[in-house]
């Protein structure tokens, strides 16, 4: 059980975390934060597989920097969204 | 929701996790050795450090795409933010919080100066910079020395934009097909790169944040 | 860099970033000069195509699997004619439409949304393609939030919610692939995946075709387009039905032809049985949903679930493509005519809803005709693109002895009647006194009748797309 590994199978677990809360009935914000989750599960199972025989590949690693910027401009967008539905409703 | 859909969903993650979970556990050696290639021709980047070389050389493509989903993402929130009344009250200054600010904003400025032209040969770059300038405008903005953003103005319009256009100019003037470095200038050509997109994505970072705070009486 | 291709991504980029700088609103000039040169490109593109077979372009040099990969065969051809020939049109269109009001980030968004279809449609890997999809969706979103309006932003979130945990269902995928294999590039994957692939690869088949599927909006994973296009202005419900939900049908195609052959034997049946439901249901609730929009995009959601008939027939025969394809076209270039006229309907009446239409006939008889033309192409009566798309489809159901399918076709062409005449004779009607109607600029009208009259004369011309489409084909 290398470390590369032990970070994939904790990214096989946020990923399916963060899609259960996304898929199940709750709050907007719980959704957003699903997704955030996710989207950490499925780069640490990215960057860990690829380094599970213990070398370094920066491949992932910088595909994952990419990742992790689309992640945060869709969540910026769905957080501002969220809002403007709120700020409708009272 | 009933509980019956509920209990079907839970029922389809887990058997989803233990698929995941052996499918993981049971990898072949890859067959495409990746880090190879990019040792390989690390010399011919530009760049001593394979992450940067991977992301603005080998893989810039994606990259400027990205930069291009950042933009996208202002446009957006731009377009749906709407000033919220209830933040008056907060803008009584603390002078504590904005000496602090004061004293710690050039010190990011400064570091996140020193991020972008290290990714060159460490850990860096101007994803990391971008995110440090950012932080120093949320900064001065929380400390209530900066005004909120709501409609950019153009010389604003004009940063965010020029990151943007230094990348698009680089990539399309290359002899040969898009985003090719003549390899004595590659590292050169990297670096412009990066410059512009600290710049612009700093700013769009700090756009997004400051869209959303914008108080009512702001113009 | 004299290749057209990179500057088909470039240039919307480019006007897009422009059209931002220049403030809200402006840009619909640049727009539409950016786009009768990339609609150039795109047709001398799809000319060397014609001559010199499947075309790749290295970005950076490197080639695949290194850096990545462009490539063009006839598939990403045709897309790109018809992405950038509607979105030509939708944009004179649009420029009258938002006449007066301030559109803050159309025009920037516009041009994002070009670069990602562009991008996404000659992209040869996967990561790459997750990035194309991410900015696809968010342009998308962002174009159906403006307006700012908290209908907009509702069904926006919702949409971008769905597609969202469709980008990260992906993403694992693309994940599971490179650790199988070490790369994400298709041409190398392509002779690298068999039938002896790790559960891995199945999982990541699995998970990438669901992905897509509900970005396409397949039944059941459609609840969230009509409302997304039903709440958004015309022109923006136009790109979407018209060329956004074709783009991730054309990557589920694409990689079920491609890479992810080898595991597709059993999931054929299942798409075309969800697909004959997508019709259905679709058009049930078109025939009875009230206002325009959200008639216009239940039928949307009809129309999608043809292309899904044709997956349990692609291995057998080359048929199942054309028809998949003429279908994709046609009905991009009809749903955005219908679009268009609704949208017309809206600025004339000032509602949205089909009661309204009454006297619509004698007022602004080239929109109607417009969208009896789409009409014409949905419900697939000769000589339109729609009609040549079914016969082919029909064609190659009882070529494979599969009735049924055939059945369905058929029976949706007789539904999609239902409602293209429930609107056609609420517009004939007399309008009662008290009803009022605004002008509308001719230029909108035009804009309106050349799509639809596009979708009619593919039907006519239907051969030379055929050609095209028949050129090679990348993995």
């Amino acid at each position: 059980m290398t470390p590369g590994l032990l970070y994939a199978l904790a990214g096989v677990a946020l990923f399916v975390l963060g899609l259960g809360a996304m898929l199940l009935p709750g709050p907007v914000l719980r959704r957003i934060l699903g997704f955030n989750v996710m989207g950490s599960g499925a780069f640490l199972v990215l960057v860990g597989l690829a380094q599970r025989a213990g070398g370094v590949d920066p491949v992932p690693q910088a595909m994952v920097l990419t990742g992790i910027v689309v992640a945060l401009a869709a969540t910026a967008l769905a957080l501002a969204l969220a809002r403007r539905q709120e700020q409708a409703d009272d | 929701m009933k509980a019956l859909p509920r209990l079907a969903i839970l029922l389809f993650l887990l058997a989803l996790a233990a698929a995941l979970v052996r499918a993981v556990l049971d990898l072949p050696p890859p067959a495409v050795d990746l880090p190879a290639a990019v040792a390989a021709n690390l010399g011919k980047s530009g760049v001593e450090h394979p992450v940067t070389a991977v992301l603005l050389n080998f893989r810039g493509y994606d990259t400027l795409l990205e930069v291009a989903v950042l933009l996208i993402a202002l446009l957006g929130v731009v377009a749906v933010a709407r000033p919220t009344p209830q933040h008056q009250a907060k803008d009584d200054a603390n002078p504590v919080l904005q000496t602090l600010a004061r004293l710690l904003a050039p010190l990011l400025v400064l570091a996140a100066g020193y991020l972008l032209w290290a990714g060159g040969h460490r850990p860096g770059g101007a994803f990391q910079a971008a995110a440090l300038l950012a932080g120093a405008v949320v900064l001065l903005r929380l400390a209530g020395l900066l005004p909120a953003w709501p409609r950019p103005h153009w010389v604003l319009r004009l940063g965010v934009v020029l990151g943007l256009f230094v990348f698009l100019g680089v990539a399309a003037l290359g002899q040969g097909a898009l985003l090719t470095y003549p390899p004595e200038l590659a590292g050169a050509l990297i670096l412009l790169i990066e410059a512009g997109l600290t710049l612009s994505l700093g700013l769009i970072l700090a756009g997004l944040f400051l869209a959303f705070a914008a108080h009512r009486e702001a113009s | 860099m004299t290749d057209p291709l990179p500057w088909l991504i470039v240039l919307p980029l480019a006007w897009g970033a422009l059209a931002f700088l220049l403030g809200p609103g402006r840009g619909g000039a640049l727009a539409i000069a950016g786009l009768a040169v990339q609609t150039g490109l795109a047709l001398i593109l799809a000319g060397q195509v014609l001559a010199t077979g499947v075309r790749v372009h290295p970005v950076g040099g490197w080639g695949a699997p290194l850096g990545i990969d462009l490539a063009v065969d006839g598939l990403s051809a045709v897309m790109l004619l018809l992405t950038q020939g509607v979105a030509l049109v939708l944009a004179i269109y649009a420029r009258s439409y938002f006449a007066g009001a301030r559109p803050e980030g159309f025009w920037p968004l516009l041009g994002f949304l070009l670069a990602a279809l562009n991008a996404l449609f000659v992209s040869a890997d996967l990561f790459n393609l997750y990035v194309t999809l991410e900015l696809l969706t968010l342009a998308a979103v962002g174009l159906v939030a403006q307006g700012g309006g908290a209908a907009q932003a509702s069904a926006a979130l919702r949409y971008l919610l769905v597609s969202l945990a469709a980008s990260g269902v992906y993403l694992l995928g693309v994940a599971l692939i490179y650790a199988t294999y070490g790369t994400v590039s298709l041409a190398t994957l392509a002779p690298l995946i068999n039938g002896d692939a790790p559960l891995a690869v199945w999982l990541a088949t699995g998970l990438v075709g669901v992905a897509l599927l509900a970005k396409t909006a397949l039944f059941p994973f459609h609840f969230w387009l009509p409302p997304a296009h039903g709440a958004a202005a015309a022109p923006v419900s136009a790109l979407l039905s018209a060329l956004v939900v074709k783009a991730s049908f054309y990557l589920l195609l694409r990689l079920w032809l491609g890479v992810f052959a080898p595991f597709t034997v059993a999931a054929g049946w299942v798409l075309a049985g969800l697909g004959a439901a997508a019709i259905l249901w679709g058009s049930w609730q078109a025939i009875h949903a009230r206002r325009i929009k959200l008639l216009v995009a239940w039928s949307t959601v009809a129309q999608l679930g043809y292309l899904f008939l044709i997956f349990p027939l692609l291995g057998s025969t080359a048929l199942a493509l054309q028809a998949g394809i003429m279908q994709a076209v046609s009905h991009g270039l009809a749903k955005a005519a219908m679009f268009a006229a609704a949208g017309i309907f809206l600025k004339a009446t000032g509602r949205d809803e089909v009661d309204s239409l009454a006297g619509v006939a004698g007022r602004l008889p080239l929109t109607l005709f417009a969208f009896a033309l789409a009409g014409v192409t949905l419900m697939g009566l000769p000589p339109s693109g729609g009609f040549l798309a079914k016969w082919l489809l029909i064609d190659a159901a009882l070529e494979a002895r599969l009735w049924p399918l055939a059945a369905v076709v058929i029976s949706g062409g007789l539904l999609a009647a239902v409602y293209v005449f429930r609107v056609l004779r609420q517009a004939f009607l007399l309008a009662p006194d008290d009803s009022h109607f605004h002008p509308v600029p001719r230029s909108m009208e035009w804009a309106a009748f050349a799509l639809a009259a596009a979708s009619v004369a593919l039907g006519l011309r239907g051969v030379e797309l055929l050609q095209l489409l028949a050129v090679g084909r990348v993995t």
